[in-house]
């Protein structure tokens, strides 16, 4: 152990070397290499995106709160439809888990920063640029990427416009972003804990995060190559998905999944970890089975390769392989039903109190589960012909990403920004925040099962009018959970702005390194690596 | 302690990953093809049959479409033939180009049920080589082909599609 604290020592050798105050201004934020910093970044980052894939949201609910074509042409329903997928999965969740790893992923383990700093900076850093290539093809003549987020070939080879270029450099950029992220959190999990933090004495987010790390780079690499095939087929004249060629557009499908659905659990699991962190705080208990939490995490991420074909059921594959994938689509539940049963268990006999983490975690065990029961009814091949591309795949992925993974990250910005600031903040309108967001969520989501159910195909900016009403009180619920969401822009500002003054440990159940530090966090924090008990 | 390492072997995880995603390429085709799972059958020529199941007889029919915007007519002689497994047969396809222009057209076959495909074997076919069409040309193509005498029983009949695709402009974009 003597090379960690020789480390620590260079470290902070590093750091007299004029780096011990943040530059001022804008500066200070372009060439940080302070995890906390690119934290805020990467967070600051994603609740942008969040606005913005929010407000594409609202087009779309407001061109199908009535039947007919109302108010944008069927082509711009289509790319915003496509964008505001790709701006949710790649600029809204995923920099959000990076920014919650990157402030605390550090603290949790006792290490002075992250592994690889400048990197660090760059893989933040680069993002903006991509989401600006991405938002500025929607303005290039004939609009933007028009073929869903999971970009079809040949409707993104034959059948769009040069937005496929801008596209495919933009995803280029995101996939280089997440992978550098990912190595940087491998590394400083496995090189920099502190003496003494054994690898069963981790605290449970910065498990989910490493596993969630390595199916990154597992699967990242692999969509760029599915984006690079994409990009030759249409200017470089190969055939890797063009029958006239000898390739295969089936194809396109296998390829897209393998990383697709790997990426599924990327955006979950870290939600895992928040959640196993903060209900224990509020049920003044330990976590129920820590160590069957890990291996179920584990299970997961291996399970998530060989569960692809789910998504394409319907392309005529043989029986066999149809049961194999339903076989194994339906073993996933029994890890994630470990994990549920675990939160259940830890707060079984607690002396639980709602704060607002709380509230946002336990309606995340409710509804991500309910998320779960409509995933697997959609494994059930026969069943699934049924369901597939329609309104209910559109509810179910929606229950497990936003009452999934948004409210995870939600209860994990209530639960650590006094940590970050040092101010408690406004806890009156951070409920409202949250049962608002409670109750919208659901008249958004609830009834797309239904009209799912009653065949309502998704990706249609008309629909027949036996789907009116519904359509009128999901949309209702839609603008009501979008305008939810300032009143957390309005929380997060306030408590950046000033508010109680919080102690170091802010929750008296919490427990963890990171409620060692004073509230603010210091800018420089264990220098010294801290005592393990 | 080092990061160097550690950092390496991540990066050549995440390379190897991504020269993965183009070995997928083969890959699939080398499953498909062990497996015969997605109705894909072979291009290339096949060996002579060696022996006649006189006992069975299998309906093979045809069908034809022109992907969407090719100018081309394809049309068997025969919608429909029994044929004995092991026995050679050959059928008559007009195909005719629509177009006032000239044109190279592709044809990509297929075969339902998916797990028959590897048992139609073909000796001679249009489709195993691009046509080049002149303008409003009208040609006679001849397919050749038998089952193989593997064929499992419970398959009764089988369909050879074939989707004509216009590649003069792919033609001209590579060359």
């Amino acid at each position: 152990m003597s090379s960690v604290t020789q480390q620590h020592d260079n470290t902070a050798a590093d750091h007299d070397d004029g780096h011990h105050h943040p530059a001022k201004g804008f500066k200070r934020w372009l060439f940080t290499t302070n995890h906390k910093d690119i934290g805020s970044l990467y967070l600051i980052f994603s609740l942008t995106m969040f606005l913005i894939g929010g407000a594409m949201a609202m087009v779309i609910r407001a061109e199908l709160f009535q039947p007919g074509l109302q108010l944008v042409e069927p082509h711009f329903f289509n790319q915003m439809t496509t964008v505001h997928g790709l701006i949710m999965v790649f600029g809204a969740v995923m920099p959000a888990f990076t920014g919650l790893a990157n402030w605390m992923v550090p603290l949790m383990i006792g290490a002075p920063d992250m592994a690889l700093p400048r990197m660090n900076n760059w893989s933040f850093w680069i993002l903006p640029f991509a989401f600006l290539i991405l938002l500025a093809s929607l303005f290039m003549p004939g609009g933007g990427p028009a073929f869903g987020w999971t970009f079809y070939a040949p409707l993104s080879t034959t059948y769009s416009n040069d937005n496929t270029a801008l596209f495919v450099f933009a995803v280029h950029i995101m996939g280089i972003s997440s992978i550098m992220g990912a190595i940087n959190v491998i590394v400083t999990i496995v090189n920099m804990r502190a003496p003494g933090m054994t690898w069963m004495k981790l605290p449970l987010f910065v498990w989910t995060w490493l596993i969630t790390a390595f199916l990154l780079i597992a699967v990242m690499p692999v969509l760029a190559g599915a984006v690079t095939m994409v990009l030759t087929d249409k200017y470089f004249a190969t055939s890797f998905f063009d029958a006239a060629g000898g390739g295969d557009p089936v194809m396109f499908q296998h390829i897209f999944w393998f990383f697709g659905h790997p990426e599924v659990y990327i955006m979950i699991l870290p939600a895992f970890g928040i959640i196993s962190t903060i209900v224990p705080t509020f049920s003044r208990k330990k976590l129920f089975g820590y160590a069957s939490m890990v291996y179920a995490t584990s299970s997961i991420a291996l399970l998530s390769f060989i569960v692809w074909a789910h998504h394409m059921f319907t392309t005529g594959m043989p029986v066999a392989a149809e049961l194999f994938f339903m076989y194994a689509t339906m073993l996933i539940s029994v890890p994630t039903g470990v994990k549920v049963f675990n939160w259940v268990a830890t707060m079984w006999r607690g002396s639980i109190s709602f704060e607002v983490p709380m509230l946002f975690s336990i309606a995340f065990i409710v509804l991500f589960t309910l998320g779960g029961f409509s995933g697997l009814m959609l494994a059930i091949t026969p069943a699934d012909f049924q369901y597939h591309d329609t309104y209910f795949v559109v509810a179910h992925f929606h229950y497990v990403l936003v009452t999934g993974a948004v409210f995870s990250i939600m209860a994990g910005a209530y639960y650590w920004l006094p940590k970050w600031t040092g101010n408690m903040f406004n806890i009156t309108l951070a409920k409202w925040h949250f049962w608002l967001s409670l109750v919208s969520v659901n008249v958004l989501f609830f009834p797309m099962h239904f009209v799912g159910l009653a065949g309502m195909p998704r990706r249609i900016p008309d629909y027949a009018l036996q789907f009116a009403d519904f359509n009128a009180i999901i949309s209702l619920g839609g603008f009501a959970f979008g305008l939810s969401q300032l009143l957390f822009v309005v929380v997060v500002f306030k408590c950046a702005r000033g508010g109680n003054k919080v102690p170091a440990k802010v929750w008296d159940g919490a427990e963890g390194l990171e409620w060692e530090v004073d509230s603010p966090a210091p800018y420089h924090t264990f220098e010294t690596p801290p005592e393990i008990k | 302690m080092s990061h160097a390492p550690l950092l390496k072997r991540l990066v050549l995880i995440c390379l190897g990953m991504f020269a993965f995603a183009f070995a997928l390429v083969p890959l699939y085709d080398v499953f498909c093809d062990v497996t015969g799972l997605n109705g894909k059958p072979s291009l290339e020529q096949a060996k002579q049959s060696t022996s006649i199941n006189e006992a069975r007889e299998v309906d093979v029919s045809f069908t034809t479409h022109a992907q969407s915007g090719a100018p081309f007519t394809v049309q068997s002689a025969e919608y429909s033939v029994a044929v004995k497994p092991g026995a050679m047969r050959e059928v008559v396809f007009k195909a005719k180009n629509l177009s006032n222009e000239d044109k190279v057209m592709q044809a990509v076959p297929s075969v339902s049920p998916g797990k028959a495909a590897k048992y139609l074997h073909k000796m001679a076919c249009f489709c195993f080589d691009q046509q080049p069409l002149k303008a409003g040309e009208e040609v006679e193509f001849k397919l050749l082909f038998y089952v193989d005498t593997e064929l499992p029983d419970d398959v009764e009949e089988l369909t050879l599609s074939y989707t004509v695709f216009d590649i003069s402009s792919q033609l001209v974009a590579s060359n």
